[in-house]
């Protein structure tokens, strides 16, 4: 009986904590290295259209991005939809110029397998979608990508 | 002595700092990958003279009008069947003159002929379509030709197209089921 008595006085033990520290780091780093920045500020709200028939794309610096959409800031802009190119607003005859610096900044070996992905709003009009491509086409950006969401199609 | 050892630092608050950063860097993260539908837009053309003719019966004509209606081959058409005709209208049906053309193509990576049809798939859209109208065409169009695609994986490999691993296999498949869909030059015709 005594052997049982004298474990019960004892209680629970403290936990070594000292490795807690290591264990958040670890954590810590895994996201630190996974996290990528947004690097452009979005000037235009892109609610992307859905789609199931989707393809992941690979190698995000080999892809340039064009945000077509209504101006976040309505009172200001409009709500007519604006093309921004980086940080700033654009016009079509930017894209060509747009293209050619997007080149530039790659290595020589990458230059064609740039993708230019279109994230544009579903309420946008196609025209304006109809002339950034056709501006693509100028430019020799012949590889492009239609961002959307994955799930099923909705009825507006 | 006059010099103390220096004492030990309180390592107590280190795992409080990490846990700041940590939750920093959780709400930060964004972990979604870019989707979407890859398409390959055609080369610029020098003159617009220059029509390439091809035969009535080999081309599925889709119009998208500016209240994001569908004329499906002369027909009003609906969103939800358009798969369907995509994959009726692209599977090779020898000496049927509904159907377009077939023709034999060697695969070099099978060593075969297999026979596959003419067809294009020609979409046309008004510069007032909706986006989102469009990206439901292009998605039906490219699940009727992804539908073709896996069929005949299937029957080659005994495999899905989206399962296969070997590039052979891939590109054999890609080459059987060429992606014909061909876009013409919007029209303005309902306005903005």
């Amino acid at each position: 009986m005594s052997r049982f008595k004298s474990k019960k006085s004892k209680g629970s033990p403290a936990i070594n904590t000292s490795s807690l520290p290591d264990i958040i780091f670890m954590l810590l780093f895994f996201f630190m290295v996974t996290t990528v920045m947004r690097e452009v500020t979005l000037k235009v709200k892109t609610k992307l259209p859905q789609a199931t028939e989707i393809q992941k794309l690979e190698k995000k610096s080999l892809v340039s991005y064009i945000y077509i959409g209504p101006p976040v800031k309505s009172a200001l802009y409009g709500t007519n939809s604006r093309i921004q190119l980086n940080d700033t607003f654009a016009t079509i005859d930017n894209i060509q110029e747009f293209v050619a610096k997007e080149r530039e900044d790659r290595d020589e070996a990458d230059k064609k397998f740039i993708t230019t992905s279109l994230k544009v709003d579903g309420l946008t009009k196609m025209g304006i979608v109809s002339d950034v491509k056709q501006e693509l086409r100028k430019a020799g950006a012949l590889k492009i990508n239609y961002s959307t969401r994955k799930g099923k199609k909705e009825k507006r | 002595m006059a010099i103390k050892a220096s004492p030990e630092i309180n390592a107590g608050s280190m795992a409080d700092i990490a846990f700041l950063l940590l939750i920093f860097f959780l709400v930060t993260t964004t972990m979604d990958v870019d989707t979407g539908i890859t398409r390959k837009l055609p080369p610029p053309v020098e003159n617009n003279e220059e029509d390439i003719d091809v035969k009535d019966r080999n081309v599925l004509k889709i119009l998208v009008n500016s209240q994001d209606r569908l004329l499906v081959d002369g027909r009003p058409g609906d969103i939800s069947q358009l798969k369907y005709k995509v994959i009726d209208f692209i599977t090779p049906h020898p000496g049927n003159d509904e159907y377009p053309e077939v023709t034999t193509k060697h695969i070099d990576q099978l060593n075969m002929d297999i026979t596959i049809s003419k067809g294009i798939v020609s979409l046309k859209n008004d510069r007032g379509t909706s986006y989102d109208m469009y990206i439901q065409v292009q998605n039906e169009l490219a699940a009727g030709f992804n539908e073709l695609k896996d069929r005949f994986s299937m029957e080659m490999f005994g495999q899905k197209y989206s399962a296969l691993i070997d590039n052979d296999k891939i590109d054999a498949v890609n080459a059987a089921v060429p992606v014909a869909i061909s876009e013409a030059e919007p029209e303005d015709i309902g306005g903005k």
